[in-house]
Parts: structure tokens; sequence; C-alpha cells
């Protein structure tokens, strides 16, 4: 035990330092900066204020960000120009054009359905009594990482032999309907939907929690006034919900719809990318770190950002349109 | 429309839509309903971690509740320092390197981007719009764009042509160089959140702080700081939960050096090589979910109020 500490100790010693150094640098720079008065008191507290933040931004996201755009121009090493053929082989490669594929449907499928149940499970908890059991539990898989989300699944998902017993629960509901399960994570392009599921469960609750949110701020009285208009059911939700909580809808469908762009764990951690599931996020890592060329692995975060491209315009149109109201 | 018929009206939660919808009974069957299933795979997980292995390969988890067969072997063996694990000193020191990564990789963005919000909000510069919209639009670029370049700036430097623009930092692989990767993809989102809410503080108080005299640094410590908890709170839970679950940022930057790597990251591993060691999977995996769990439960009242301020109208 005593080798452990040796080892570990140091570890969280430097975590404390560095957090203390940290506070240390900021209070250090306050104290100064707070002692300029007049007329350069305003330009310093920019300066202090913004200026870890824009200089980290810059070096971090939007730098790489450029980096990254000449690098897919570039070939695997880096060293000479290759023009559009990263881009070429990206889109007419046999198996790359099955990555493709899965990348599309994964938009398709899971910002909506993720998002719907989200607000179908709002609708429905709206003033329900002993509502908060039933939403932590729903909401619990949020908090598990999407490997350990894979992990957990795989006791759904898990395949026996047919003399054997299943222990997955899929494939023991299967055999108890009556029909032999197969090996369903094999299966293309089952699998790719079972990979789905698994976010699915995983953000709903995320959905959930903020549509809820949203619902609950609608007027009380607009409701009321409307009901005794005679709107009833799916009526009132069409004509009253739902339009009070359209941009907050559209806000989480897009942020879902990014999430799903980004995601990597789960294939990583539930097939690795094998028997056709892997996605444009998961393929740019393994073409990157593991096949070694970033000219080709650039390309695929450039598509990325060019998929994600209108979700972020839609947004920045938004929010012009809502500060301006505001 | 009378006032009579006014009183008269039914109780409100009546003319909910969802009730309307499906009548109050159904609503709340169809929520409990989709509650268990939703709960069904992490209790598989639960359960099988509490089997012994032989348990776990002949039949399914869920005979555990009919024939009880309880082992706390699983969770001694991934702690352990002897082998059985095939990992020398256990799943202990994966931990408390989660937690070396977690803590800083969430207080470092929190103050840096309070810092900018209350900047961005509350001392408007020209073009301080085009600042906020700029830091808002990076929000969504997939952190995939900048990996690459971002390792060769820890390993190498930036490099025009034979002029070094900036030096390697060397501090890949150690933990600094996780530490400042999460910081940087951190700020859009936590700028923006905490911007909408800092901005919907009452204009009257920094007003009338103004007026005594208080400098920009006064006004962020004593007015800003105290009032901005909530919104720094829910950002807390947000911040902890991606870092901690976070797995493509630890593989790129630890680049697999044994004594920084994270649970998580080790876990994805460890699905590989424990292809057949369901008990030990199972148990570390429950072990990682127990920490962000804590943290989700015991800050969930900030999670809505500080996630939405000013964002649901």
């Amino acid at each position: 035990m005593s080798s452990f500490w040796r080892d570990n100790l140091p570890k969280l010693g430097q975590m404390f330092a560095s957090i203390a150094i940290f506070l240390a640098v900021l209070s250090v720079i306050f104290f100064i900066a707070g002692k300029a008065n007049g007329k350069k008191q305003r330009p310093i507290a920019i300066f202090v204020f913004l200026g870890p933040a824009l200089i980290l931004l810059l070096f971090g996201l939007l730098g790489p960000a450029i980096r990254t755009l000449l690098l897919s121009f570039k070939g695997s090493a880096s060293h000479s120009w290759v023009g559009f053929s990263n881009y070429t082989w990206l889109f007419t490669d046999e198996s790359e054009r099955i990555v493709l594929r899965n990348t599309v449907f994964w938009i398709l499928f899971t910002p909506i359905v993720t998002t719907g149940l989200g607000l179908l499970l709002a609708v429905l908890l709206d003033r329900m009594r002993r509502e908060s059991i039933a939403k932590s539990l729903i909401f619990m898989p949020m908090a598990i990482s999407f490997v350990g989300a894979s992990i957990t699944w795989a006791f759904v998902y898990k395949y026996a032999n047919p003399n054997q017993p299943q222990v997955g629960l899929m494939s023991s509901v299967a055999r108890h309907l009556g029909f032999e399960p197969t090996n369903w994570l094999l299966t293309q392009p089952l699998n790719t939907f079972l990979l789905m599921i698994i976010f699915i469960w995983s953000q709903t609750g995320f959905a959930m929690v903020i549509l809820s949110a949203a619902i609950k701020n609608v007027p009380t009285d607009v409701v009321e006034a409307s009901a005794l208009d005679g709107a009833t059911g799916w009526r009132l939700f069409r004509g009253i919900t739902f339009p009070m909580v359209r941009s907050t809808f559209i806000v989480v469908l897009a942020t879902m719809v990014v999430a799903t762009l980004k995601l990597f764990d789960i294939v990583r951690a539930a097939t690795g990318g094998n028997f056709g599931t892997s996605v444009l996020a998961n393929e740019m890592y393994s073409e990157t770190f593991i096949r070694y060329d970033a000219g080709r692995g650039a390309a695929m975060a450039i598509v990325l950002f060019v998929l994600v491209l209108p979700v972020l315009c839609y947004n920045i149109f938004n929010l012009r349109r809502e500060r301006t109201i505001a | 429309m009378s006032l009579l018929t006014r009183n008269k009206a039914p109780k409100l939660a009546d003319h909910n839509a969802g009730r309307q919808l499906f009548g109050s009974r159904w609503a709340t069957i169809t929520v409990w309903i989709i509650a268990v299933v939703w709960t069904i795979p992490s209790l598989g997980l639960f359960a099988t971690s509490f089997r012994p292995k032989a348990d776990i390969s002949a039949n399914g988890w869920w005979n555990l509740f009919v024939h009880p067969h309880f082992t706390m072997g699983n969770y001694s063996a991934i702690f352990s320092t002897s082998t059985v694990s095939g990992i020398p000193n256990g799943i202990l020191p994966y931990v408390i390197n989660s937690f070396v990564i977690t803590i800083p990789a969430v207080i470092f963005p929190i103050t840096i981007a309070t810092m900018a919000a209350y900047c961005l909000a509350w001392v408007k510069f020209r073009g301080s719009d085009a600042v906020f919209y700029g830091i808002f639009a990076l929000q969504i670029v997939p952190i995939q764009l900048a990996l690459v370049p971002l390792l060769n700036l820890f390993t190498t430097g930036v490099h025009l042509g034979h002029y070094t623009l900036v030096p390697g930092l060397h501090i890949a692989g150690k933990f600094l160089g996780i530490w400042v990767p999460h910081t940087m993809f951190a700020l859009p989102l936590a700028i923006y959140l905490l911007h909408n809410f800092i901005s919907s503080l009452p204009r009257e108080l920094m007003e009338a702080a103004n007026v005594d005299g208080a400098s920009h640094f006064v006004v962020f410590r004593r007015i800003v700081l105290p009032l901005s908890i909530p919104a720094i709170a829910a950002f807390t839970i947000f911040q902890f939960l991606w870092v901690w679950n976070d797995l493509l940022v630890a593989l790129t930057f630890t680049g697999g050096t044994e004594g920084i790597d994270p649970l998580n990251n080790k876990l994805a591993g460890l699905a590989g090589t424990w292809g057949s060691h369901w008990e030990l999977l199972t148990s570390s995996t429950f072990i990682t979910i127990l920490v962000p769990l804590a943290v989700f439960f015991s800050l969930q009242r900030y999670f809505v109020r500080g996630l939405l301020a000013g964002s649901v109208k």
C-alpha cells in the first residue's frame, strides 16, 4: 500500500498545487489591475477579464481549425499538397461510403427520436404527481459515460450460440417469443440502429428535463383560456403548448444533431467501428491516430464541420433575432 | 366571459395537454413504463456486478432475483493490488487520475468563462457583440477539428517556415496537457451560458456599485460571483459529467501514458482485453458511474435553473 501512495499522492499534490497557483495568480492580477484608476481602468479590465479566454480560444479552437483545413489538402504525413484527393477518396471509397451512410442514418433518426421522446415525456410529466422519481430514473443514464453505457447495453445485446443459455436480455426475450436470436451486433444494418438506441437511452432524459422546464414556463392563463374555449388534448397541444415551446424544442434538437455528429465513444466501445457500424467521428480518429493519415483524418473533420454548419447558421440567426426583440 | 364561469373553471391540472391527450391515468402509466424500461439496462449492470463469474455466463442477470447468489468478490478483485485483474494496482489509481483530471478541468474553465462573460455583458466595448457571436459560434465546432493541431502545438510548437512562432510546450502526456484542452473546449458553452445568466442580473445593482466607485474587479468579486452561483453550479455539473465521461480528449492527449489515464479511458481499453471478464468490467463500470451520479444528485436543483436562465421565454 505504501508504494501505492508513493505513486498517487504526488498526483493529488500536483492537482491542489495547480489549482492554488491558478487562483493565486488570478488574485495577484486582480489586485494589481484593481489599483489602476482613471482612464486606464476600463481597457485594463477588458484585457484582464477577456484576455485569457480569447487567447485560449485562439490557440485551442480557431487556430487549430484553420490548420486542420490546411492539413486536409495535404498527404498522409502533411509534407506535400494533394489538392482535393483526400475528399475524393472519402466520397468514392467503398468502405468510407458505409461510414457516410451510417452518419446520415444517425443524423436522420437519433436527434428527432431523442427530442421527440423527450417532449412526449415532458408533456406527460407536466403536473403529474410524484413525477420526480420517474424523472430521475429517466435522467439517470445521462450521467453514465457512453463507454459505460455501451458496457451496460452489452447485457441487452449479448448473444450466445443456440445450444447455450442466452444471457443477453434481448436474445433471451427473442428465444422466449419462439424465434432463435442472431448475433445482433454483427447484423448489418440493424447494428447501427442498436447503437442509436444506446444514444437515445442516454440523452432522452436531458431533452426531457429542458423541455419540461420550458412547458412549466407556459403561462397558465393561456392554457386555461384556450381550454375554456373548448380546446382539448391534441388540439391544445398543437395550438398552444407546442408553439410556446417550439424555440426550446429546436435548440434541443440542434444540440442533439451536434452531439450525434460528434459521437465517437459508443461506436468505439461497442463495436470498435467494425461490422459496418463506423461513423465519421470514429473514422476520423482511426484514420489520424491508428492509420496515421493526418490528411484523410483532417478531411473527415472538415466534412463534420460542414455538416454542422447549417445548425450553426440557424443558431446565430435565432440568437440575433432574440436579442433584437429583448 | 363572466367572473362566475371563470370561478367555476375546473382546476388547471385538468386542462393540461398531457392529461387531455391520454387521460391522467394513461399519462402516468406511460411515464412509469418508460421509466422502468429506462432503468432495466442499468439494473442489469448493477446485478451482474454482484454475481460470481460462473453465474454470469451460465444464465441471465435476472436470475439473481430468482435465485439470489451475491458476491462482493468482483469489487474486491478490481481494487486488489495483487494481479488478479491483470492491472497491477487495481483500478484505484485510475479513479484518482480521473479526479485529478476532472477537478481542475472544471475549475479552470468556469473561472475564466465567468470573467469573460461578465466583461461581455457589463463592460461593453466596440466589437464586444461581435466577440460574443464569435464565441457562440465556436460552441458547436466539432472538437475533432482541433485535436491534431493542438497536439502538435503541445509537442513541437507552431512554425511558419523556419520561424518558430510558439515553441513546443512539452505538456503532452502530463496532467497539464489534458487540463488545457478541456479548458479550451469548455469555454464557448461556458461563456454563453454564464453570459445569459450574468446579463440578466439587475442593472440597478451594477449602476449603484459603479456610483460608489467600485472597480470592475470589486464588482466582479463582490456582486457578480456570489449572484452567479446557480449558473456556476449548473455548469459545474455539465462540465464534471463531460470531463469525467470523456473518452476522445483523454485518448488523444494522454497518448496512452500509463500514469495519467483516467478510469473511463482505461475501461474502454479493458472492454477489449477483459472481453471474457464481465465480472470485472461490470463492477468497474459501476464505480465509474457512481461519481457522476453523486455529483448530479447533489447539485441537481441548480441544473435546470442555471442552465435555462434567460434562454427559455
